[in-house]
Formats: C-alpha cells, structure tokens, sequence
C-alpha cells in the first residue's frame, strides 16, 4: 500500500504535465455533471473526520461537507466517490484534477493559500495542535517534554509548529517521522516515541484506536490554530462558490433551526432566512449555477452543521468532542456564517 | 553503355537506388525518432508549464533557499530547523547513500557466504542455504522491512529498563547507544597513523604476492597487517597523550543522551535489504560458480590445492566473469529498494525530500524531477564503477 502511495504521487505530478491544456476556469462544475459523481479527497481513515464504517460507507465531518456539495450540484448526497489521500499527496492530487474537491482536515495557511494554486472554502472546524503522552510518563504539561522523542506524520504543519515550540521554549526532540496516522500510532504504541502530537481533534480520534486508549492522554496545551476546511483548485470562481455557500448553508440552517428531519416541514415555515435556505424565495440558486433546490437538498439529506457535528464528533459519537469554540457565533463559539439572501 | 538516359530519370533513379540503401534508411529512421522523443518531451514540458501558470502554482527552484524548519531524527551533516530545504536534499541524500552502501557490502559478503554454501558437499550447510534463499526471495521486500522493524521494536526493552554492556552501550527501544570519539589536538596525527597502517599493510600484501610468485615463498600478510593497522595507531595515541577521549552516552530526562546512536529504523532497513539482496547475490555467485567448467577444479584438486584453495584461486576468479554483470543489477536495485525506507519513517531521500519537502513546499514536479536524477546519477554512477571493475577482471586472451 505504502509503494502504492509513492506512485500516486508520482503519477499525479505527471498528470500535471499530461493534463489538458484547457485552463482550469472552464467548469470544475460542468465536469462533475457530466461524469455525475462528486470525486471527493479524503483523509486515509480518521474516525470521526473520515472514516469507513464497518460497510465500507465513508463517514465524518469532512465526508459530510462532500455529501452537501454533492447534495448541492446533483441533487443526491449518495453521488460521491472518495479517494483515500496520505497528507503527503493530497495537494498534488487535487493540483492534477485527481479529485474535484480536498475535505481532508487540511490546515488553512498563507503559503497554501498563495502559491500552491489552491483556495480555500472556509473553515469546517477549528483546531490545535496538541500533545498525547502515555499516562506511565507522569508528564502532565507539555513544558516537561525536554528530550523527548516524539511520532508525527510526516508533511504537515505539525511537524513545523512542533519544531517552533521545542525552539521557542529551549527544548530538544527526536522527531519520529511516519507515512500515516496509522504508523504513527503504531510506533508509539510499541514505545518508539514518548509523545503523539497532531491536532487536538486527531489525538481524540487515533487514541480510540489504541489497544488500550485509558493508558494514554492528552496534555492541556494547544500550541498552534488549525483551522481546517475544505479546499479546491485555483481559478474556478464558480466551483469555489459552489463549495463555499454549500458550507455556509449547513452553518445557517443550524441557526435557523432547520435539519432533516424537519426539512419538509419547515417548506411551510414563513420564516424569510428559512425561505432562502430553502429556495422558496431570496436569490436561489441561479447565481451558483445550481438548481434551486440545492439548499433544501443539502439540508434534508445531510444535515445542519449542528447535526453533521454531533453525529460524527460531538455528543452522539465516540469521540465526545464539546462543541467549544466550534459552537455557532450566537453560542459563543467562531462558526458565523454570511446570510443567505 | 550504349543508351544514354536522360539526365531527369538518371536523378529520380539516383534518388530511388539513395531511398533503398540500408544506411540511409536507417539515418532516416532515427532523426524520425529522436524528433518525435524531442517533440514528446518539448510538449509535455510546455504543456506543464502552462498548466502551472494557469492555476497559479508557483514554480522554479526558489524554495530550495528557504527554511525548512522541520527536524530530521539523523544526520550525516549538521542539520537543526533553521537550515533551508537544500539542506534537507543533502541530508536525504546522504542517509540515502548511507544504507545503501552499508547494505552493498554486507549483502556482497553474505551473499556470496550464502552461494557457495549452497554449493557446498556438506548436506547441512547446504540446506540451510537453500532454505534461507528461497525464503528471502519470495518473500515481498516491504513486508521484511515492516517485520523487523516491528519485530525489532517489539523486542527491546524502553530506555529506563535498556540492556547494557557497562555504562558505555545501551540497547534499548530507541536504538543502540555507544560512545563516540571526540577529537581533540594531535587527534589528526593519530587518524593520519591510521590511514598509514592501512595503506602499508596494501603495500606489504602486494610485495609478498610478488615473492612469493617468484620463490615460492609464502608469507604471513594477514597477521603481520592485523598488527600494524591496530599497533601503529595505538602507538601514536599514547605518544600524542591521548587526545582522543569518549563520550559516554547517559539517561536524561526521557533519552539518552550523548554518544552516538544507531536507530532503530536504520538497523530494521539495513538487515531488510542485506538478507533480501544476498539471497538473490547467492543465487548469481552459484551460476557463477557452477558456470566454471568441472575440469578445473579437478586441475586444481590434482595440482595438490585444498578446496578452500581451488575456489579462492581457481574458481571464483573464473566465475567472477559471469558474476559481475547481474551483481551490479543486484546493486542498483538494492540502492532504490531502499526508497521504501519511507516506510518506518528511516529519513533517506524520498521521505524527507519527495515526502516532507515536497508536502512542505508543494513543488511536486520540481521535487520529483530531482529526486528522479538522483536516482539515476547514482545507478549510473554504480554501473560505471562496476563496468570498470569488470573490465578488469575480464578474460584477456593472450
């Protein structure tokens, strides 16, 4: 599988010198169309964010934002194939047309922002970067880790907020550098390292895939903002307002109390923020090129952002996660999003 | 003779007897075929520089001059977060050239252990060599180097329970600690001493191969050069006062620290490639072995020489012939099984260039272009060395 990995990578920047010659602006939207599935970058197995089921069917917050997308432009949220990406070949893939859209707990950053050919679509939640340590350590802050060896995967931001913090506070590491989440777990369960660092979110998730997930923990400490959402190609407007506003719709029917349940039922409501949403009046979805429908797909087939949240991370789910500052703005939390309308 | 044709049908002959001689369809043919490759290459390059420009990826060389700031667990050169992304090239490289050449010559020396075992009259020794030869080789290369490195991993103990020989080496889950030399005035007259007694014990070997091709006279090379090269040093170092002293590795903290250390990603992928490889050197020395015609040894046996004899002098010398092409395929192959390093996290050349470099910088053609020569630059590099060494060892016919 890891060979596997390493061809991809050299395939897809091969790709990148076979790809038609016809700029990238010509329709990202007109393509998933025409083929009729959504092609959706995913992480390699991160419960919670995107994982198989026990199916076979890819579950998550980040699957989620795929299934709305495909909500959105097909009006199905079913019509979505996914390729299971490592961190190392997510940005080529997208890059050569691999795949329409990256929802792969990808950091927000300047340089991938700006000179990688990517955009942005907005933040699906907001993280840090923390520190997990076996509870046989009795370490119980992240200022005691002088010396230690520590497991990342390899071509991430981690790895360079972690080198920060160790220079920043006159500490040494020994870096243990892994292909996957998977390896990383597994080296420090055999004890190759002291310390597991990733996102807060990940440590949650990858300790419930320790053996024994009570003998490790994770230190209080957060040292970088990780915001994280979905990406797509540079130079197609169209496409990255297609994936931005199918985002924002899952964030505004929460406010507006709408989810799938009760999706059909509020098509009567006379709430005006509830109508747009729904495409029963406002500016529907002529100006993204959709069908007008979209929002209402979105909202009964996958869910409000709320429900997305609680079903894959939050309270309803293994990992337990609090909603925090992943709560919506009236809540006290960051998740805003710009009116429908 | 006699006719006389005119001189358009003399030129549209001429032209015809040039279009069916061999030499010049042939010319034809391969300008045909290096434009096409040229027109090939000249297209998919601009067609990727075009696609690059559109989607507004950056391109060029530029990043190689920028900080890295990501740690690398081993170093050949000094390296810390602060260096620039060249520099983690270099230190992949090196770590890439490291194993491989640890893993040439230790597959070299069991693999040809391991062949002539296989030849051998004793019936145990040569099962045990085939048993050996026919496992490593059908067995994929990435699964050995997963289960030693996790075998290995398994079966050491954690850094505070390390088992140790004295206070100067530990072996524990985090690798093999020894002391390390640090150097200090006059050292360099005692490493100077020892290049001496290295390039003296050649001298003496080559001047007793010559008495002894001209009297008979046989002398004792290996004992008398054992002598000189740990001798000669030794005495230097007292005479100097001793300014070579060790730094001992000890417990801090979580590690230790000091010393030198081996991890253990780099033992788990050296002893992956080294048994992997030298079942397949073994399999090339027997052919090489069993090519050297009967007779000879049968000659060798009737002049008197013991087996041990025969095959140092008589046989291998023959068989090397047959043995060196298809080893340097062995060693080309070995130097790029070892990408799968990236594996267990040993940082060579594709994990932390293609890999974290590229990931960091997102210059995936520029990265992969280079790491693609480097590849190529050493296969041809080892190609050309044994090619040399092959011509020497070749049969000249007298």
């Amino acid at each position: 599988m890891l060979k596997n990995t390493h061809i991809k990578a050299a395939v897809a920047a091969v790709a990148l010198a076979f790809a038609a010659n016809a700029s990238a602006a010509e329709g990202t939207l007109e393509n998933v169309k025409t083929k009729g599935f959504l092609q959706c970058g995913v992480s390699t197995g991160l419960p919670g964010f995107s994982n198989p089921d026990a199916d076979g069917n890819w579950q998550g917050l980040d699957v989620d934002v795929c299934r709305a997308v495909a909500a959105a432009v097909l009006g199905d949220a079913s019509k979505v194939k996914y390729t299971p990406l490592t961190a190392k070949e997510r940005f080529t893939a997208l890059q050569s047309g691999e795949i329409d859209i990256l929802s792969r707990n990808t950091t927000w950053t300047l340089t991938r922002d700006s000179s990688l050919g990517l955009n942005f679509a907005g933040v699906n939640y907001y993280d840090g970067q923390g520190f997990m340590v076996s509870k046989e350590l009795g370490v119980s802050s992240a200022k005691e880790l002088d010396g230690a060896a520590v497991c990342i995967q390899s071509g991430t931001t981690t790895e360079l907020n972690l080198a920060d913090y160790f220079r920043e506070h006159g500490m040494k590491y020994t870096p243990v550098v892994f292909d996957t989440s998977d390896q990383t777990v597994k080296g420090f369960e055999a004890g190759r390292c002291d310390v597991l660092t990733s996102d807060q979110s990940q440590l949650y998730a990858l300790r419930i895939k320790l053996a024994k997930p009570d003998s490790a923990m994770v230190l209080p400490e957060i040292i970088s903002k990780e915001p994280l959402g979905p990406v797509v190609r540079q130079g197609d407007d169209q496409w990255l307002n297609i994936v931005k506003w199918s985002l924002f719709a899952m964030i505004n029917a929460e406010e507006y109390g709408l989810n799938s349940a009760n999706a059909d039922d509020m098509l009567k409501s006379t709430n005006p923020n509830v109508r747009r949403i729904l495409g029963l009046e406002g500016p529907k979805g002529k100006g993204l090129g959709l069908d007008d429908k979209w929002g209402y797909n979105i909202v009964k087939q996958v869910g409000s952002y709320g429900d997305s949240f609680d079903r894959n991370v939050g309270k309803g789910s293994p990992l337990g996660i609090a909603r925090g500052v992943n709560a919506l703005w009236k809540d006290g939390g960051f998740q805003y999003a710009p009116p429908i309308r | 003779m006699a006719a006389h044709p005119s001189s358009k049908d003399n030129s549209a002959n001429s032209l015809r007897k040039i279009w069916f001689d061999p030499n010049v369809r042939a010319l034809v043919f391969q300008i045909i075929v290096v434009i096409g490759v040229i027109g090939f290459f000249y297209y998919i390059i601009s067609n990727a520089l075009f696609n690059l420009e559109q989607r507004g990826i950056t391109t060029g060389f530029g990043f190689m001059n920028q900080t890295a700031g990501f740690g690398i667990i081993q170093s050949l050169v000094e390296y810390d977060e602060s260096h620039t992304f060249g520099r983690t090239f270099v230190v992949g490289l090196l770590n890439t050239i490291l194993i491989s050449a640890l893993g040439i010559i230790f597959a070299t020396i069991l693999g040809f252990i391991m062949g002539v075992a296989r030849l051998s009259n004793n019936w145990l020794i040569s099962r045990v060599a085939t048993v050996y030869i026919e496992t490593m080789r059908n067995i994929p290369l990435l699964l050995q180097i997963f289960f030693w490195y996790f075998a290995v991993l398994r079966a050491l103990p954690s850094p505070r329970q390390s088992a140790h020989i004295g206070e100067a080496v530990f072996l524990n889950v985090r690798g093999l600690y020894m002391p390390s030399p640090v150097m200090e005035a006059g050292s360099n007259i005692v490493v100077f001493a020892f290049i001496a007694a290295i390039i003296g014990s050649f001298i003496i070997a080559k001047w007793a191969k010559r008495r002894q091709m001209a009297t008979g006279q046989p002398f004792p090379v290996f004992s008398v050069s054992a002598a000189l090269i740990i001798l000669l040093p030794l005495l230097t170092f007292f005479v100097m006062g001793k300014p070579i002293s060790l730094d001992y590795p000890a417990l801090k903290g979580f590690n230790f620290q000091g010393g030198m250390v081996i991890i253990p990603e780099l033992a788990a992928l050296l002893v992956a490639l080294t048994t992997y490889t030298a079942a397949f050197i073994a399999e090339i020395v027997r052919s090489g072995i069993l090519a050297v015609s009967k007779g000879q040894s049968e000659a060798a046996e009737s002049l008197g020489l013991t087996r041990t004899q025969a095959l140092k002098l008589v046989i291998i010398p023959q068989a090397m012939r047959v043995i060196i092409p298809p080893l340097t395929s062995q060693y080309l192959n070995l130097t790029k099984n070892s990408s799968l390093a990236t594996a267990i996290g040993y940082p060579d050349l594709v994990s932390v260039f293609m890999g974290t470099t590229l990931n960091q910088t997102g210059q995936a053609i520029e990265v992969i272009a280079l790491t693609m020569a480097v590849y190529l630059t050493i296969s041809i590099t080892t190609s050309i060395l044994m090619n040399i060494y092959n011509k020497k060892m070749a049969l000249v016919e007298r």
